[in-house]
């Protein structure tokens, strides 16, 4: 088990190692340049200072000597300082990473309260009306644009009801915890509504394959009752994939709330990485986009490591029998 | 379980298993009717004589009237041929980038499948990594580079043709990896059976083993996945070129018209509903039809 943990977790920081080569060379492909955009800022500088300031900043110098010195800086906690916010990047990107697991934890939380029980109970009544109807909401939300989304709600609830603010995070300390969450309400609700379908067909697809086994008959008829059946014998089993699957869903996450965060102006991890991208915030892009990286790399290792936990028939372990 | 040995009725081939699955055919005819509607767009624009980029200050932000349908945008452009005409962008992108990356896909899943060992472990771990990415952040900064830097002329880097063809190329690039394993899986397996076995012994070249034996038992997969991911691709593209990153005005794409919606709603709440209703409605549309061919396409999956 250890000997499995210790293999994928290199094998995690190699792909973010070979991550961090490819975004920074693609950064250095973004229009502008550092220098260029000070030089915009004074126009005291001169093309003699240009080029001593790029011999400074070694961008003169070429991109693997480039991405070595940002990797021992980088291996060192230093990734250098954000245009944007004026602040160490990584202290930049502390507030966004607070907002964004608010809003996603939430969200994430709410979708699983509604998709799992609801998937199980269409699984009962497969192809029935119920079920037809769901699957095709379920379908609707997979297939939505989140941008319309946002703006559908908006539209309705902020603009046409006036019953909630249509974006942004209050940013006086005295307004109470009600305004708060008023606030929280579209943004949570477009990141749940987006996320309930794919789970919901999920849970519920586990749930008919497992109710389809020889166990569960034998159960029913040894004269276990209907509930019993369901939620003992079956919830256990049809659970585990879906597991993973939430797993691996919960890393892309939190760059994945990327637009709700623009539409609604909530100033989490994906409105970050947008802006910095549009805004030439080098640094700040790095960073951020690494992090995204980590998180997703850390949600599939979560994801494996629930499968082998939860499915005593995935062996990697010495751990005897199962539950 | 009985009818294991019972003949086959009319209308249990593909076509019938299919006809059976009323959304999966009314979302093969909707698309069917978009796509149809999108190719007629310039002869729409023809007899209509209204010139869908002509800017027309005095006529801002109008309500539908008999000239313009459904009114006119910001900047004085009919609606409606917009609409027309983002049909046929975002259908393109969506069709060519669905089939580029089943292409690589194909070709890696099989190169992976049938050679196994170093081969499979070495393309199995480059499609784990980019599995492993985060998407939507990576296909901006994608989007976002500059093409100049790469030694495209400025003229070249700006063109229409350009911005058409890199955002396929970019959603081609990350949108591979669910055929490459699909192919690769089949690969595996029918790599071992007697008959490719047979066929290699007799001498086969590996191109020919992969092209007829190998790969038409993966054809199925392969459709239903390229018809999901058409459904995918479409979604993508409306979210980058959304952001500005995508297709760039004046060429209209259902993404781009939705670019200032949230300023105008407000004042004209109609152009923020069009253009991510039929974005809606051709992905639903794709993802129906996909999972109707999915169950068509296999019938074993069918109780």
């Amino acid at each position: 088990m250890t000997r499995y943990i210790v293999d994928r977790i290199v094998q995690s920081l190699a792909v973010l190692l070979v991550m961090s080569f490819v975004i920074y060379g693609l950064i250095g492909l973004m229009p502008g340049d550092p220098v260029d955009l000070m030089i915009s800022a004074d126009p005291k500088v001169t093309a003699e200072d240009a080029a001593r300031l790029k011999a400074l900043y070694g961008l003169d110098r070429p991109l693997l000597t480039r991405y070595g010195n940002w990797l021992k800086a980088a291996l060192g906690g230093e990734f250098g300082y954000s245009r944007l916010y004026a602040k160490p990047a990584l202290v930049a990107l502390g507030p966004a990473l607070v907002s964004t697991t608010i809003l996603v934890g939430i969200s994430f939380v709410l979708s699983l309260l509604i998709a799992l029980p609801a998937g199980v109970w269409v699984a009962t009544r497969p192809d029935g009306p119920a079920d037809r109807t769901v699957n095709l909401a379920c379908f609707a939300g997979v297939s939505m644009p989140p941008f319309w989304l946002a703006i559908l709600l908006i539209l309705t609830f902020a603009v046409g009801l006036r019953w909630l603010p249509a974006g942004g995070v209050p940013t006086r300390s005295d307004v109470g915890l009600g305004e708060q969450l008023r606030h929280m309400v579209l943004p949570v609700a477009t990141l749940t509504l987006l996320q309930i379908g794919g789970y919901l067909r999920f849970m519920r697809a586990a749930m008919i394959e497992t109710l389809r086994q020889d166990y569960i008959r034998t159960a029913q008829a040894k004269g276990a009752g209907p509930a019993r059946v369901l939620l003992k014998h079956a919830l256990r089993n049809a659970l585990n994939p879906v597991v993973t699957v939430v797993a691996l869903g919960f890393g892309g996450l939190f760059s994945g709330a990327l637009i709700t965060e623009t539409m609604f102006a909530w100033p989490g991890m994906g409105k970050l990485i947008l802006d910095s991208i549009m805004g030439n915030d080098f640094n700040l892009a790095l960073v951020a986009l690494l992090f995204a990286t980590l998180l997703v790399l850390v949600g599939n290792l979560l994801a494996d490591l629930a499968y082998a936990w939860l499915d005593p028939r995935v062996s990697f372990t010495e751990r005897e029998g199962g539950p | 379980m009985s009818e294991a040995l019972a003949l086959p009725a009319p209308g249990d081939g593909f076509l019938g298993r299919l006809g059976r699955r009323p959304l999966a055919v009314a979302s093969a005819a909707i698309l069917a009717l978009l796509a149809a509607l999108a190719l007629l767009a310039p002869l729409f624009a023809m007899l209509s004589g209204i010139d869908p980029n002509a800017v027309d200050l005095l006529q801002r932000l109008e309500p539908p009237s008999a000239q313009h349908w459904l009114g006119t945008d910001d900047i004085g452009r009919d609606v409606l041929l917009r609409l027309l005409l983002g049909g046929r962008v975002s259908l393109f992108v969506g069709l060519t980038a669905a089939l580029a990356s089943a292409v690589i896909g194909t070709a890696i899943g099989l190169m992976a499948g049938y050679w196994g060992e170093r081969a499979d472990a070495l393309l199995m771990r480059l499609t784990d990594g980019i599995i492993a990415l985060p998407l939507l952040p990576l296909l901006i900064v994608l989007a976002a580079v500059d093409l100049t830097k790469l030694g495209l002329s400025a003229e070249l880097a700006g063109s229409e043709t350009i911005s058409l063809y890199r955002i396929v190329a970019i959603i081609a690039l990350v949108g591979w990896t669910t055929v490459a394993r699909l192919v690769r899986g089949a690969a595996l397996s029918v790599r071992t059976r007697d008959y490719v076995l047979a066929a290699i012994g007799q001498g086969a070249s590996p191109w020919r083993v992969m092209a007829v034996h190998i790969l038409p038992n993966v054809a199925s997969p392969i459709v239903v996945a390229t018809t999901l991911s058409v459904g995918n691709v479409i979604l993508l593209e409306s979210v980058l070129s959304f952001l500005g990153l995508g297709i760039q005005p004046p060429l209209p794409s259902w993404g781009n018209m939705l670019t200032n919606a949230q300023e105008l709603m407000t004042s004209a709440p109609w152009l923020a509903i069009w253009p991510g209703m039929l974005i809606f409605v051709t992905v639903i549309a794709c993802n129906l039809l996909g999972d109707g061919l999915q169950d068509a396409l296999d019938p074993r999956a069918q109780e």
